[in-house]
């Protein structure tokens, strides 16, 4: 029974310092994905320390980490939702696709990476935490703000996107080639736009199938369909991910309110098992090399985002402080892109620096985010605001009198 | 009602409606779609930015929507007051001494007798709007009443009519 013991030893170890960790971040009001990146990393291969036992235990953990992560997400949203957000904020989501996945995808080519490792690192710097940024916008106390729908609708998009890019990139990942990568795509965009009809129409049968009554049945259900669904999507080369996000969408009502309950803890406990876990399979030696690098490309994609809630929100009419604020909430890149680095380097397919790179990158952004964030809050910006203001009503030419 | 409310989907979070006062201010309620709801009142100086972001209880929204509709409700009959010549409101509070204190409204037969209507009772700061004649009274009531001069006062005379048993 050696091996049984080791693995509780280590398992129990590192969640004890996660939760220290966690604990740690709110004090200091970060969000913990930085925390827990570095602790995977400091235990992971080329450590601090080495951990054996654990490593099959964290990839499952990994795994239902991220099906969890998304059927949540997808549970945060009606299918009525997204599809009536999509046209009013169709055009943001193509400036913000445009202004993030290119400078992402050239950086990859400028690197001499390959066009996979291209596509890859577009979707890194393509997609904002939701996660993190709804922490952001709760604590500064900025849901009721104007250009808040703004933010919220630029997510909704990239979230909806990934169900386009996840499968695409996962039959790249499997070497299937364009043709290949095509037919997937074409397969995945069937499988959102019948699951987006069916919950739409018949959303509420499958929420009723489910009483929301019962907990334990319940959560037994939701968790059951969902890793089903992921499963199957999985073998379909559909992505795990966006099968769990569909099971998400598809649920309604009262069943997604209590789901979404229930479900909370358990995604906080896989969800921190899956950034340790990105740390684990991340050799820290290869960062340095990658640092800065990663620095530039933070530096160019956090400008890129803030000029795309600039515009996103300049078109919705928001003021400029306004526009400010959207821009740098947006900033904050975490769990998808954390996603898509794993799904790279689980498939071996792309260069090991690519995680190294990705998680420099997450963990720069996601640390200056939220301090970004809070810019616009402060006297001098809001002073350098009005002086600039100021200025350009100078600048416009005087009405000419008759 | 003439005043514009706006309405905006919150993916993910709820709906939000905001309206602009005549004052120049902007305030709004977010409902939370976990049932929570905020009271925010936007930056006079930067309208897009809420200054404060109040969460209220069910408790607590129930009571701040009570206190808009009875100040609402007597600013409206005093408007009437002035729109019809002759037709009073008044206050009248049940002194402890009266019969009718634990008593129906039914039992007052105040309408047949002075013509002059009870039309809401206030209590413990609440409005209880057009009370139905099974409505009984407790000390320590205000009763609003609408009238002529003569029925508004044999109304507070009848409500004054102290209980001979008591």
């Amino acid at each position: 029974m050696h091996e049984s013991y080791t693995l509780l030893i280590e398992v129990g170890a590192l969640l004890f310092l996660l939760g220290l960790l966690g604990r740690l971040s709110r004090r200091v009001g970060l969000s913990p994905i930085p925390l827990y990146l570095l602790a995977g990393l400091a235990v992971g291969h080329g450590g601090l320390l080495e951990m054996h036992a654990s490593e099959e235990f964290f990839a499952v953990g990994a795994e239902i980490g991220v099906i969890l992560l998304l059927v949540m997400l997808g549970l945060e949203y009606s299918a009525n939702e997204l599809v009536g957000n999509l046209r009013a904020a169709a055009p943001a989501g193509l400036i913000d696709g445009v202004l993030n996945a290119l400078p992402g995808a050239a950086f990859a080519l400028l690197l001499g990476w390959d066009w996979t490792a291209a596509v890859v690192l577009a979707g890194i710097t393509w997609v904002s935490s939701s996660g993190v940024i709804a922490k952001v916008l709760g604590d500064l106390g900025r849901v009721g703000n104007r250009e808040t729908p703004v933010i919220l609708s630029v997510l909704v998009i990239e979230d909806l996107a990934m169900a386009l890019y996840l499968p695409l990139v996962t039959a790249l990942l499997a070497g299937v080639g364009l043709f290949g990568g095509l037919k997937a795509l074409v397969i995945a965009v069937g499988t959102v736009l019948l699951v987006l009809v069916v919950a739409i129409r018949y959303g509420h049968l499958i929420s009723t199938a489910m009483s929301a009554k019962d907990p334990e049945a319940l959560l037994l259900g939701v968790l059951g369909m969902t890793l089903l669904v992921a499963g199957v999507a999985s073998k379909l080369q559909v992505s795990a991910a966006v099968g769990a996000f569909l099971v998400g969408i598809a649920l309604s009502g009262p069943v997604a309110h209590h789901a979404t309950e229930l479900l909370t803890p358990l995604r906080d406990l896989f969800a921190a098992v899956f950034f340790v876990f990105f740390g684990l399979v991340t050799d820290p030696r290869d960062i340095p090399p990658v640092l800065l690098p990663a620095l530039a490309l933070a530096v160019v994609t956090m400008g890129t985002k803030v000029l795309t809630g600039y515009l996103a929100a300049r078109r919705a009419g928001i003021a400029e402080p306004g526009r400010w604020r959207a821009g740098l909430a947006l900033v904050p890149r975490g769990e998808f892109s954390i996603v898509i680095a794993g799904l790279a380097v689980s498939s071996g397919r792309v260069e090991p620096a690519l995680a190294a790179l990705a998680a420099a990158y997450v963990l720069i952004t996601v640390v200056t985010g939220p301090m970004l964030a809070r810019l616009p809050d402060f006297g001098w910006f809001k002073q350098w605001l009005r002086r600039r203001a100021a200025a350009a009503r100078r600048m416009e030419p005087l009405p000419t009198p008759d | 009602m003439r005043v514009r409310v706006e309405q905006t989907a919150l993916p993910g979070i709820g709906v939000r409606h905001d309206l602009l006062t005549e004052s120049g201010r902007r305030l709004g309620v977010v409902s939370h779609r976990n049932g929570r709801r905020d009271l925010v009142l936007y930056d006079p100086d930067d309208p897009d930015s809420c200054q404060h972001d109040i969460p209220l209880t069910d408790d607590e929204a129930e009571a701040l929507a009570d206190i808009l509709g009875a100040s609402l409700m007597l600013g409206q009959l005093s408007g009437l007051r002035d729109q019809a010549a002759g037709l009073l409101t008044e206050q009248i509070a049940i002194p402890a001494g009266s019969k009718y204190v634990g008593r129906r409204l039914g039992d007052t037969k105040a309408r047949t007798r002075t013509s002059a209507s009870i039309v809401a009772v206030l209590r413990h700061g609440e409005v209880i709007a057009s009370p139905d004649p099974t409505f009984r009274f407790a000390a320590g009531d205000v009763v609003v009443v609408v009238g002529t001069r003569a029925g508004l006062d044999g109304v507070t005379a009848i409500l004054a009519d102290s209980d001979p048993d008591g």
